[in-house]
């Protein structure tokens, strides 16, 4: 799972230019940079190394065997003139534009409800839980046998799914990836409204039952203006996890109908281990991290979540 | 604060509960029958026989084997964090050097590398390095992005150790090992748990690593198995069923036993 750039700025903020008051007149009793060497060793070795690396392959040509040689700009001239990779980017878009669609309202709704404190709410959010326990392989193990055409739920419920091949439009497999990624990532995103919702100071409330607003009022001027950096957070997580969904595909559409669910992630992965086109591969993956964190600055900015730091409640 | 009951959300939670659930229902009612039996019944029924022959023969099918795998990818993703996370976050809390200021920097930004965009390198290098179809090769970067977010929320837990606390034991003479192991360690508790979950969680439900990072079914991890089985029999959906629900036993153990920790671990995802 990829996470929460901007929180992670947040917090980073917050441990770092402290000012640090507390610094005795010598460095007794500290501990040195030792202490966070190995670690730094092992993350460097097995993660920036890869991603400066991906930069090298991509002006590579290498099959998989022997050792890549360089290819000068080849791999990236040709995506220019590749329109499966063009339209890949757009489903990718799509998909991701989608599912926040989707998810937002959805889990903003759900999380304040569940931030209230009653017995039977706590209840049903321990089962609305469950989903996020399941990998994306179960998860999409699972659905797929649900709506299966032959034995699964469309068979029993014609009136609604027609002849029942979900799976065999484009509409129909767009419409159960963002199905499935609804169903398992909703309880993610309304486990952290949740927590923000239960930060928002009770006076708020009181304040506006004194002015007799009701409870609808009560959630669009308070709720959710409260929610904004909430918001931000949860959907730069929508969107990275949206660019980058890959095991739903493979194992609900493998891209299909044609490549009509054929997203950059997983046109990526048909490329090298497919094809064996890893330095094709290497330059739609660095394409890939580029949109992600492109979106996620222009979210940041857009939002000026920047700017409010001091605001950040709760998550 | 009185408050009327809000129906129309009560309601809306409860549509909520059955989109949760009717999955979860079929998967379990399908696993308690045969193949012909959910054939001629649907989805839907709830089975006349109850039998466990699919989870019997799931386990005979490799999926023993899968699981252990799934445990010792586990156990040693866990092990690497808990030994290398703790004394980076001290060092980051509390070492006044610049270095450890960067190095938390580089954490940060790993938060956003999503393991799609290292994995045509990575199987590069587990190749270079003959860990190819090996455990270990799918250990290492396992663990290796499990760690950012560790960090992030280890840092935050040792953050709120008051200062006083580490100042009366430097006055004491205390060395920063010292310290670390009597002071910070068990002040940590509860960090160290929730990354302990998280880790696993993350390590249970790999997926790419071992996708592309391994090839032989001695050496397959639970979520490859679901994988194969999928593509190779998927007709067969109550056995097909059974290993979804073998996968997530041991999470809904936890989750059963542990979920404060579990639910600060998946919070933790979100950024404290």
């Amino acid at each position: 799972m990829t996470t929460a750039t901007a929180s992670a700025v947040d917090s980073a903020a917050k441990t770092l230019p402290r000012g640090r008051p507390d610094r005795p007149a010598t460095g007794v009793g500290r501990p040195g940079f030792a202490w966070a060497a190995p670690a730094a060793v092992f993350f460097g070795l097995f993660a920036l190394v890869p991603l400066v690396l991906v930069l090298v392959l991509s002006f590579t040509r290498w099959n998989g065997l022997g050792s890549p040689q360089f290819a000068g700009l080849d791999n990236w001239r040709g995506l220019l003139d590749d329109p499966v990779l063009v339209k890949s980017l757009w489903l990718s878009l799509l998909l991701t534009v989608l599912g926040v669609v989707v998810q937002t309202p959805l889990s903003i709704l759900l999380g304040v409800w569940a931030a209230g404190r009653q017995r039977n709410r706590a209840v049903l959010s321990a089962v609305y839980f469950v989903p996020l326990l399941l990998s994306i392989t179960a998860v999409s193990v699972l659905w797929r046998a649900v709506l299966d055409p032959n034995f699964g739920v469309p068979s029993q419920a014609e009136w609604l799914f027609g002849d029942g091949n979900l799976f065999g439009t484009q509409t129909g497999a767009l419409g159960v990836l963002v199905l499935v990624s609804t169903w398992q990532f909703t309880p993610l995103h309304t486990l952290i409204y949740q927590g923000a919702a239960r930060s928002i100071p009770e006076v708020l409330y009181q304040a506006a039952q004194i002015d007799g607003a009701g409870r609808v009022r009560q959630f669009f001027h308070i709720t959710l203006p409260q929610l904004r950096n909430t918001i931000v957070t949860s959907g730069i997580l929508m969107v990275v996890g949206g660019l980058t969904t890959f095991d739903t595909i493979l194992i609900l559409t493998q891209g299909g109908p044609g490549t009509d669910t054929t997203n950059s992630a997983y046109y990526m992965y048909q490329k090298a281990f497919k094809s064996f086109d890893f330095g094709a591969a290497s330059a739609i993956a660095l394409l890939l991290v580029l949109v992600a964190t492109l979106v996620s600055l222009v979210m940041v900015r857009l939002t000026g979540y920047d700017r409010m730091r001091s605001t950040m409640e709760g998550v | 604060m009185r408050k009327r009951p809000n129906y129309l959300a009560g309601f809306g939670s409860l549509i909520w509960l059955f989109v949760v659930g009717l999955p979860l229902y079929v998967m379990l009612v399908a696993t308690f029958q045969t193949r012909a039996e959910y054939a001629r019944n649907g989805p839907l029924a709830f089975p006349d026989h109850f039998t466990l022959d699919n989870y019997v023969n799931d386990l005979n099918d490799g999926f023993g084997q899968y699981f252990l795998n799934t445990v010792v990818v586990t156990v040693c993703v866990v092990g690497i964090v808990l030994l290398l996370v703790p004394p980076l976050a001290y060092a980051i809390v509390r070492s006044d050097g610049k270095a450890t200021g960067r190095v938390f920097r580089l954490f940060l930004l790993g938060l956003a590398i999503p393991s799609q965009a290292v994995i045509v390198p990575m199987f590069y290098l587990i190749n270079e390095a003959g860990l190819y179809d090996n455990l270990l090769g799918v250990i290492l970067p396992t663990a290796a992005f499990a760690m950012p977010v560790c960090a992030l929320i280890l840092t935050g837990v040792m953050r709120d150790i008051t200062p006083e606390l580490y100042e009366a034991m430097t006055v004491d003479g205390a060395s920063p090992r010292r310290i670390f192991l009597r002071l910070v360690l068990p002040l940590s508790k509860s960090g160290l748990s929730t990354i302990v979950v998280f880790s696993s969680l993350q390590a249970w439900n790999g997926f790419l690593f071992p996708l592309v990072l391994t090839q032989s079914s001695e050496n397959k991890v639970i979520t490859m198995g679901l994988y194969d089985f999928q593509t190779e029999h998927g007709v067969d959906i109550p056995g097909l069923l059974a290993a979804v629900v073998l996968s997530m036993l041991p999470i809904l153990l936890v989750y059963l036993f542990a979920r404060r920790a579990l639910v600060q671990g998946l919070m933790g995802v979100g950024g404290k």
